[in-house]
């Protein structure tokens, strides 16, 4: 099977190379036969690199571990769905992971594609041929998945204890899911720009696309939080990692387009600023794989370093230098259609909302950068680390949760001086209320309160909104309020998805306001002591240790330490946090022991136990407790933004448009009344 | 005859003092094993783990300093030098396999149980392991550039957006005042008398777009 899935490489960087050229160079202009093989060969990409897949996750499955990769992140032991996982655990296997899922995305853009924008189909099929080809190329000169080793092991050294989670299993594929998917807006702007086709035609291609790519980002950035929450232990979701960051980057820039563009098909303006966002989007979802992959820069989370991420970053530059001189060279053709009316405007709004966007990202990409920038101009080594993200972007981002609170409450083209008063005062008054009620219960610390206060200004334009839309559906409809909430939404899935996605932030910034509250202890305990920690909110809570039992589990020796919770006196429960030592078939250890965190989760706050170790060989246990307040909202913040993304990209809605009957050729017939009594 | 029956007997014999070897060669690890355990194994404050090696590396107990807020402060300034990339705090209390970071969060004690301040430890661990020790670069110098080029950046564009926006808002004012004044001059507006609606209906219509599309 290994000598078909190299096979299907090869033939799939064959075709690739052919439809790129042949799409890319124009030679297929004015023929029409060269132009359908063109649109086609997507699908016989993606038929090569599923085989090729098929391949792998055969050798996988089947244990054979005389190919490197199965040897090196599977064992005989390891449970099913982490060994089918295994297919994206290492360098190799996700890089293939990402050419399947880009021929897909490829395939599928053909396919789907509206026939009205056909004549853009040839030159993404060669876009999308390009970067597979690329990939495919690393593939085969750098990192093989199918290579052989000269000697067949008994037993694979099995899946890094921290990738067995479930969150491991699905948070990568999500986060290159919304990586791989960038490519197709991509590939259209770069059609559009090739073709001189520039209306709006190809923003209308992409805007499932975008949203598609927007909707996977966020979901594998928010898996990404929850994974390392419950696995690595460190007690926050966090970290401000270069891969952490590298994740954001594209997330950012992708919001700053999917607001921008609304400008774009309104008014006809910001074209430029549309494409550069969309080529800006696609080089830094590349230069966050180069991140990961080249061990350029020092993360928690990177892959082995290895050259392969040098590859990466000559495509970045080629990439970018093809893309922006195309842009260069079309500039004249993107001349705006309309000029903004007024600084007091939904448009000025959106333009300070991508600016504040726009200037985090740089902020992000500036400090992961920085070390480097540091040590080629002084020749000194800095770290920048959380604090130094944390003074630069807090403000930034409390900046931006205002924005998301005043960008609806502002008119397009001009807004009135009543209408700004009609529209700002509950807003207002809600931030202030919330503001007063925080400082009278004590709060002092600055950033929460300046976060709370506008998340509640952000929500009460958003339950603004949906109130004057209930009520005008009401008063026009006479429907019943749920059933005007229902019909609002369903015939303005956009804007009101959009104002879901607009809770979902807010509730992610109230979460991480509370993260300023968290509290911490160490403790040792023998059995039957306790320790006692208070809360933010109050409450004392009391630990006490149960003691240690161990046990062999299907691919690990287990230590499990239990605590009782009580809380203010009554019981909560148990909870147990684990030490892991990871063996194969052979019960040899394969990696260090792991910490497996207890978490008991409440709406106020998580009750987060890490078993840290025991005390010379007894069950003395050595543990940390951390209450952390509002954890629980990031991961409903997260599904609120889903929700709200799914709601604006779910096909249909918007109003219904009123076909004219047929009109019979040749005569016209008013029916009246008239002589019918 | 009675020569291969006795051969025959002392293989059974043979093979009885085989099983007997091979049963006590199972057992008696296991009685090892037992006779080594605590008598209290898993059962009270001095009981002995049955494998101690699946744990990790064994722990020091907590001491008082451990849980100190204003140590805990200065070490989340501070790098591990395991290579990890997290600060002294979180890589003692997260990876309990590094060696590093618990040296560290000693030196950090004593040198704080010599009465110098945060900032004095901080010096005094650049001073050992270089700048790249602290978890955000001093704000001087170079580094000064780290700190303020995002902030420059944003005001600068938002002035420039503002200057742009304000000078072309002021065309469009001027244009529109140029065309109402040629409307004055010359006839009504086209567009007014083209819409075919009363006036309740165009008042019902802009309260609805009020209501709806602000």
């Amino acid at each position: 099977m290994t000598i078909l899935g190299e096979f299907c490489l090869w033939a799939a960087m064959l075709i690739g190379v052919w439809c790129s050229v042949i799409a890319l160079s124009g030679i297929g202009q004015g023929r029409p036969e060269l132009q359908a093989a063109v649109t086609r060969s997507p699908h016989a990409l993606f038929g090569c690199l599923a085989v090729a897949s098929l391949a792998l996750w055969q050798g996988l499955i089947s244990h054979d571990f005389n190919i490197e990769y199965v040897a090196a992140y599977t064992s005989r032991n390891l449970p099913t769905y982490y060994i089918v996982s295994g297919f994206w655990a290492g360098q190799k296997g996700s890089l293939l992971f990402w050419a399947v899922v880009l021929s897909l995305f490829g395939s599928l853009a053909q396919a789907l594609t509206p026939r009205r924008h056909a004549h853009l189909l040839p030159h993404v099929a060669g876009v999308t041929s390009a970067v597979l080809v690329f990939f495919i190329s690393v593939m085969l000169f750098a990192a093989n998945p199918f290579e052989r080793l000269p000697f067949t092991p008994p037993d694979g050294r099995g899946l890094n204890p921290q990738l067995q989670n479930i969150g491991m299993v699905v948070h990568p594929p999500m986060l290159y899911l919304g990586y791989i998917s960038i490519t197709i807006p991509f590939a259209f702007a770069v059609a559009a720009l090739l073709s001189r086709r520039l209306d709006t035609g190809w923003i209308h291609a992409i805007r499932k696309w975008t949203l598609v790519s927007w909707l996977f980002l966020s979901i594998g950035i928010t898996l990404g939080m929850w994974w390392a929450y419950v696995e690595l232990g460190w007690g926050g979701y966090w970290a401000w990692d270069p891969v952490e960051n590298a994740s954001l980057l594209p997330w950012l820039t992708m919001t700053a387009f999917l607001h921008s563009v609304m400008i774009q098909e309104k008014r006809g303006m910001l074209k430029r600023w549309n494409l550069g966002l969309i080529v800006g989007t696609f080089l830094l979802s590349i230069f966050g794989t180069f991140i990961t992959r080249s061990g350029v820069i020092a993360s928690v989370h990177s892959f082995t370093q290895s050259n392969v991420g040098y590859f990466f970053l000559v495509f970045l530059i080629v990439a970018g230098t093809f893309a922006f001189t195309l842009l260069y060279t079309r500039w004249p053709l993107l001349e705006p259609e309309a000029e903004l009316d007024s600084m007091v405007s939904r448009e000025a709004a959106f333009l300070f909302n991508n600016l504040a966007l726009v200037g985090i990202a740089f902020s992000v990409l500036w400090g992961t950068l920085f070390p480097i920038l540091s040590e080629a101009v002084r020749g000194i080594k800095i770290t920048v680390g959380p604090p130094f993200f944390n003074r630069v972007n807090v403000p930034l981002g409390l900046g931006l949760l205002a924005l998301t609170g005043i960008g609806p409450l502002i008119a397009w083209r001009r807004a009135s001086i009543a209408n700004l008063r009609r529209q700002f005062v509950a807003p207002v008054v809600t931030a202030l209320v919330t503001l007063g009620a925080l400082l009278a219960t004590g709060m002092r610390d600055v950033y929460p309160l300046m976060a709370l206060a506008l998340a509640g200004f952000a929500a009460a334009t958003v339950v603004q909104e949906f109130a004057r839309g209930v009520r005008a559906r009401m008063r026009m409809h006479g429907e019943n309020p749920p059933l005007a909430l229902g019909r609002l939404v369903a015939r303005n899935r956009r804007r009101y998805g959009g104002y879901l996605v607009h809770v979902g932030i807010l509730i992610y910034f109230v979460a991480f306001a509370g993260m300023a509250f968290k509290e911490e202890r160490e403790a040792t305990l023998r059995a039957g002591e306790s320790v006692d920690v208070r809360s933010p909110y109050g409450h004392t809570y009391r630990f006490t240790h149960m003691g240690i039992s161990q046990y062999e589990a299907l691919n690990r020796l287990v230590s499990a330490a239990t605590v009782e919770v009580r809380r203010d006196g009554k019981r909560l429960g148990l909870i147990t946090s684990e030490k892991r030592q990871h063996v194969d078939s052979f019960r040899r250890p394969t990696f260090e022991p792991s910490t497996e965190v207890g978490i008991l989760s409440d709406l106020r706050e998580d009750i987060y136990v890490v078993f840290a170790g025991a005390v010379n060989g007894t069950e003395q246990a050595v543990y940390r407790f951390n209450l952390n307040p509002l954890v629980w909202w990031v991961w409903f913040g997260g599904g609120v933004l889903v929700l709200g993304g799914l709601t604006t990209m779910w096909p249909g809605g918007g109003p219904t448009i009123r076909t004219p009957r047929p009109v019979q050729s040749g005569y016209r017939a008013t029916l009246t009344n008239a002589g019918t009594a | 005859m009675t020569g291969r029956s006795t051969r025959v007997g002392e293989h059974v014999q043979e093979r009885r003092q085989l099983v007997r070897w091979a049963l006590a060669g199972m057992i008696a690890p296991s009685l090892s094993h037992l006779a080594a355990q605590d008598p209290m194994a898993g059962g009270g404050p001095q009981g002995r783990l049955r494998d101690p090696t699946i744990t990790g590396r064994s722990r020091a107990p907590t001491v008082p300093g451990d849980n100190d807020q204003w140590i805990k402060s200065v070490e989340q300034k501070l790098k591990c030098t395991c290579g990890c990339n997290l600060d002294i705090f979180t890589c003692r209390t997260t990876d309990f396999t590094c060696t590093y970071s618990p040296e560290l969060h000693q030196e950090v004690v004593a040198l704080g149980q010599e009465g110098k301040t945060a900032q004095q430890i901080l010096d005094a661990f650049v001073a050992k392991y270089g700048e790249k020790t602290l978890m955000a670069p001093k704000p001087v110098g170079f580094n000064l550039w780290g700190y303020l080029l995002p902030g420059v950046a944003i005001t600068l564009g938002a002035v420039l957006l503002a200057v742009v926006i304000g000078r072309r808002a002021r065309r469009q004012s001027l244009a529109l005042v140029a065309a109402d004044a040629s409307d004055s001059v010359g006839q009504q507006p086209a567009a007014a008398e083209s819409v075919d609606a009363t006036p309740e209906e165009l008042d019902h219509l802009r309260r609805a777009l009020l209501e709806v599309e602000d």
